[in-house]
């Protein structure tokens, strides 16, 4: 099992998650702590629309009921804007918010430790947090790999055993 | 900053979580030495690519192999590979699971529901208890169960395979996967 990455600089497991708070439409906001209470499952993503993100948000639009058994919410984030966003999700029928880390640009990333300032998008990088706004488990994938959803769901499993039922 | 080489990596490919058994289709003797599992399906021009591949691994191992195919139905990428997936398993009711596989990935371009029941005529199938069975979504629990241990097991897209269990990220070639199988 994937274990948490031991090097890199982006934010580790053990420590609380950075609040954020970004667009998701032009007229609405996601905050994290609006979530404390439930586990989230952070998913940073280079981009809107180039393919192997869209498999990978794809994957987990169809996980979606996996995820639900841990009552975990499912955040997606890249450095697109809202209107892009808003047509990505609509064109793949994701139910899951795309959060705009657009303006100022990938400030988001860069607090999480995960942008990639040679091409200016973030990291494949996945976050899962705990009902407190700990992290418990991240993991950044090579580019072009989709890291897929048994990372995350391994980390809710033993999130849950931990907590307790 | 997080630069390539300091990017984590797995360091260890994924284990498929739900061991084969009785429910699925397998080709070949059920202990054969090794097992190779596709989680595929019928839309993906990825894995109709490979179904020669698969056919030559099977036709070099013989009956040292057991194949077992599992569907993975990206069914918002491929809107109809799922009931193309329930209408294998139809088929497979009645006894005509890899035929049917057979005739899914030599008609990729048509999927649609008729289609579907044209090709279980075309196998002699009992063509009105097909339809009925996928009329009434009878094997979607069945599709589902497949989708499901994909997703626990790793599966990232289609085709994913398995060799003796653990995911298999090896090149596609008949050799290279003939050689992962005996080892």
């Amino acid at each position: 099992m994937i274990d948490t990455p031991a090097s890199g600089n982006h934010a580790p497991a053990g420590k609380p998650a950075p609040d954020i708070t970004l667009p998701t439409t032009p007229d609405t906001k996601v905050s994290l702590k609006d979530y404390r209470g439930r586990p989230v499952v952070l998913v940073f993503y280079p981009a809107d629309w180039s393919p192997v993100c869209t498999d990978q948000l794809s994957l987990y639009q169809l996980a979606l009921t996996e995820f639900d058994q841990y009552n975990a919410q499912l955040l997606g984030v890249s450095v697109d804007g809202v209107w892009c966003h808003m047509a990505f999700a609509k064109d793949r029928g994701y139910q899951f918010p795309l959060l705009a880390d657009f303006h100022p640009k990938a400030q988001v990333a860069q607090t999480y430790g995960v942008y990639r300032a040679q091409d200016g998008m973030s990291e494949r990088a996945l976050f899962v947090i705990d009902p407190e706004g700990i992290i418990t488990w991240s993991y950044v994938s090579p580019i072009n790999v989709n890291p897929g959803a048994d990372g995350i769901l391994s980390a809710l499993e033993s999130m849950q055993a931990r907590v307790g039922r | 900053m997080v630069t390539p080489d300091t990017i984590s990596m797995l360091t260890s490919a994924p284990r498929l979580v739900m061991p084969v058994s009785a429910r699925d289709h397998i080709l070949g003797p059920t202990d054969a030495p090794s097992v190779l599992i596709e989680y595929g399906n019928y839309e993906c021009p990825f894995c109709r690519a490979a179904q020669p591949v698969v056919k030559a691994v099977k036709a070099a191992m013989g009956d040292e192999l057991a194949l077992v195919f599992r569907h993975f139905p990206l069914s918002n990428i491929h809107p109809f590979a799922w009931k193309a997936a329930e209408a294998a398993e139809a088929a497979g009711s009645q006894g005509a699971f890899w035929e049917y596989h057979d005739a899914l990935f030599e008609n990729q371009e048509a999927l649609d529901v008729r289609s579907l029941v044209a090709y279980a005529h075309e196998l002699g199938l009992d063509g009105h208890r097909f339809a009925e069975e996928l009329a009434n979504d009878l094997d979607a629990r069945r599709v589902h169960e497949d989708f499901r241990s994909g997703i626990l097991s790793g599966v990232n897209g289609t085709p994913t395979f398995f060799v003796n269990g653990v995911r298999y990220d090896g090149g596609r070639v008949p050799k290279s996967m003939v050689l992962a199988l005996r080892s």
